[in-house]
């Protein structure tokens, strides 16, 4: 199967190649917008046969910097390079490493006032001067109808580009229990690696949270045989809070080194800000269905 | 689930298949390209990754697993559904494909109808040899024959003939696609897929006008939307309309870019044995009260580049002309018209249109039918797609000839051209919604479905091994239900192939 492409009813794109899914969006002029799109287009077919031939590599344990012959791979490992000290592999990174790759093609056009690409929640941003996005947030995909989200909006003033959201419940496996963790950084790729590694550290030990070895769920994983949570079944109050502070903590830490903007840790309905100034970007909440 | 690479597609393989069918040995799943790979896994070819996928698990894209040692596509397939009834319809859209196509396609689905059993061979087509015949409703000249059409700067086509009432217009095809240059491919696949996709596409035509066009919409020409269609000729106008005007009127003139009519002059008038009008027409006169090239094309009236329609009347002569004598003047729509009565040196003079006379000229609005633009997708089926079908693919081809075997894109009903191959056509308007994708080659990716009775199929040749029940299908994949939206649309299973 090569790449395919298809614009949506909405006019959003929708790029996917293989495990890569694109949700591409932009605003500005017509002809701008085509160039980009076209210039996209033609890089994103190339973009997983490069990753392939450095996978191997890549999904090893992240130890010393060492060069990579993929600009998207030389993103993965400078996104996870801040998180060497525990376990990381540049796949940590790879979702939004794509996007970042991509959305500079936007960037580029003066003409396009906006434009986001969306790798299954790892976002990338291109605002012009005065521009913003308005992002919905929804930590319950299952309950979704029922929904107790937030948005919150990101303007060309803020020194946000990127956006991911990472849970034991998303395409990607988790080493905690966050129901999800939404990071906001300077780049997708940040933000990618970071809320993976918050959501990992929003963890507790009981007997309601099930675990299982990341190889025997999933065939090559880079996880090899660590445990990550398959199930999380109803925890006392006084657990969730903790397994929040634990991520909180660490969120805070990276938030102080730089390494990230902001972060939302939900569980369970509760939910931690490690930033006050997220409060700020708070919209009212959309009225449930 | 499907089996999507039953057979190793290396290039040695495919020539020893062409030659000795039966001596090939089919492997249940693909070699695998690393020696240590365990027994239990499969290696998926359908994206560069080759993931080496475990029974039970799913391959990183998680749209194919390894169901029971078979890969297995877990991607939505797009299902037909009627209010009527509860039959259902799997279409081709999403169902993926299996090229290189010696490969059973992706689904062979068998179900009942009155008795019968029946099945479907449903695929998606990777098309280069494909374009769209635009159907544009319009008098307005939109540019010469043969004019190349622009899209974003690049050729995506031509104007092709004038039709009753209508332009025609083709863009995409071949030669677009991969004849030209990279960008030229490029940006015709993309025109492509969007009007396919009933999206709104902008066209320039060489030496003409510009023009957006969108399945089932009026077309809009040159800023202007296209209201209505001509009801006829000029000609043709005069004829429908004579008997409705006599005694009203002394003189009828219906101004057109193709033939103008004039009523004392013309067949009809002369049967009402209407008395010459002595008018004088310009342009070249044809048989009596038809003439040709009154003016040029435009965007005026009729069809021509005229804003003043006494601009085309060169006088009126003594001889037969009289004060107070009364002419009507009209566009072959209705849209313009325009009241003169002759004073005493024989001048038309703009007066207020009596009652009756403005009744005929409503009456010309009411029979203009709205302005479309029409599009439909023009494809060749005749090649290496049909091995996915049968061993023997020409048995596919006759069989559809013989009208054993219905055509359907989308579960749309296909018209299926005389001569060699299998050259469908087919309205996108009766197409599932996002029917149309693409692929980087650059060709066109749309969907295909073959139907025909189960028996039928065992005769010619057709992958028996791979067909499974409806129900089947309907369990196993994840699927999405589309309403069968186009009333007029024959239910697949009920058609006999539509052949030229």
């Amino acid at each position: 199967m090569q790449p395919q492409q298809q614009q949506l009813l909405d006019g959003r794109w929708h790029f996917q190649y293989g495990p890569i899914d694109l949700i591409i969006s932009a605003d500005g002029e017509r002809s701008a917008i085509d160039r980009a799109l076209s210039a996209c287009w033609t890089r994103f077919s190339q973009i997983l046969p490069e990753l392939v031939e450095e996978l191997h590599v890549l999904r090893q344990p992240l130890k010393q910097m060492t060069w990579r012959a993929s600009p998207v791979a030389r993103r993965m490992v400078r996104a996870c390079w801040p998180h060497r000290a525990q376990f990381i592999t540049p796949m940590a990174a790879v979702a939004g490493s794509v996007a970042d790759e991509l959305i500079d093609f936007f960037v580029a056009e003066p003409e396009i006032k906006r434009a986001s690409i969306n790798n299954g929640g790892d976002i990338a941003l291109h605002l012009a001067p005065g521009q913003s996005y308005a992002v919905g947030r929804v930590s319950d995909i299952v309950n979704f109808a029922a929904e107790s989200q937030g948005r919150f909006a990101i303007d060309a003033a803020m020194p946000v580009r990127g956006i991911a959201t990472s849970g034991w419940r998303g395409r990607s496996m988790s080493l905690g229990i966050a129901d999800s963790v939404t990071v906001l950084a300077d780049c997708a790729a940040s933000a990618d690696a970071a809320a993976t590694m918050i959501a990992n550290a929003v963890n507790v030990q009981h007997e309601a949270i099930q675990r299982a070895p990341a190889n025997s769920l999933k065939d090559d994983t880079d996880l090899v045989e660590q445990l990550v949570t398959t199930a999380v079944g109803a925890i006392p109050a006084g657990l969730i809070q903790r397994a929040l502070e634990n991520g909180a903590c660490h969120a805070q830490q990276l938030q102080d080194e730089g390494v990230i903007s902001a972060a939302w840790l939900t569980l369970q309905g509760q939910h931690r800000f490690v930033d006050k100034a997220l409060d700020a970007l708070m919209l009212p909440s959309r009225q449930a269905a | 689930m499907t089996a999507h690479n039953r057979v190793d597609h290396s290039a040695d393989n495919a020539d020893e298949l062409s030659s000795a069918q039966s001596e090939v040995r089919v492997l249940d799943k693909s070699r695998p390209r690393s020696e240590n790979m365990a027994a239990n896994k499969i290696e998926c070819n359908a994206c560069p990754v080759l993931c080496q996928i475990t029974e039970g698990r799913s391959g990183a894209c998680d749209r194919y697993a390894n169901v029971q040692g078979v890969l297995t596509r877990v991607d939505p397939l797009v299902l037909l559904t009627r209010d009527t009834s509860t039959e259902l319809f799997v279409t081709g859209v999403g169902a993926g494909t299996t090229y290189p196509d010696y490969k059973p396609a992706p689904f062979m689905v068998s179900s009942t109808l009155n008795g019968v059993d029946m099945v479907t061979v449903v695929t998606e087509g990777i098309f280069s040899y494909c374009s769209f015949k635009v159907k544009i409703d319009t008098d307005r000249y939109l540019g010469p024959e043969r004019a190349s059409i622009r899209h974003r700067g690049e050729v995506v086509g031509h104007v092709t003939t004038a039709e009753y009432g209508s332009q025609m217009l083709s863009l995409g095809g071949v030669h677009h696609l991969t004849g030209g240059s990279k960008k030229e491919g490029r940006v015709t696949c993309e025109m492509m897929m969007a009007l396919g996709n009933k999206q709104a596409v902008e066209l320039e035509i060489e030496g003409g006008v510009q023009l957006i066009v969108q399945a089932g919409r009026a077309p809009i020409v040159d800023g202007v939307e296209e209201k209505r269609m001509r009801v006829g000729c000029g000609s043709a106008t005069i004829g429908i309309f004579a008997k409705q005007w006599f005694g009203h009127v002394d003189e009828v003139v219906v101004v057109d870019d193709h033939i103008t009519g004039v009523l004392s002059e013309h067949q009809a008038g002369r049967c009402l044995d209407m008395p010459l009008s002595g008018i004088k027409m310009k342009g070249r006169k044809s048989t009596p009260g038809r003439y040709f090239q009154v003016a040029n094309p435009g965007q005026g009236w009729g069809g021509t580049d005229i804003a003043d329609p006494l601009d085309i009347i060169e006088g009126f002569d003594a001889e037969h002309a009289r004060p107070g004598m009364r002419l009507l003047m009209t566009s072959t729509t209705g849209e313009h018209s325009a009241w003169f009565v002759l004073d005493e040196q024989l001048q038309p003079v703009p007066a207020s249109m009596p009652s009756a006379v403005q009744k005929v000229v409503d009456r010309i609005v009411e029979n203009c039918e709205p302005s479309l633009a029409s599009v439909l997708f023009l494809a060749g089926a005749g090649g290496s797609l049909r091995a996915g079908v049968t061993d023997n693919p020409v048995w596919l081809t006759n069989s559809i000839k013989q009208a054993i075997t219905h055509v359907s894109c989308g579960g749309a009903p296909a018209y299926v051209w005389a001569g060699g191959g299998i050259t469908v056509m087919v309205d996108v308007l009766r197409m599932p919604d996002q029917s149309f994708g693409s692929v980087p080659t650059p060709a066109i990716v749309a969907p295909i479905e073959f139907t025909l009775r189960l028996d039928d199929y065992a005769r010619l040749g057709g992958h028996l091994d791979c067909v499974r029940p409806l129900e089947a299908v309907v369990n196993a994949e994840r699927d999405r239900s589309v309403h069968w939206a186009v009333d007029d649309s024959q239910w697949p299973l009920h058609q006999k192939p539509m052949l030229g």
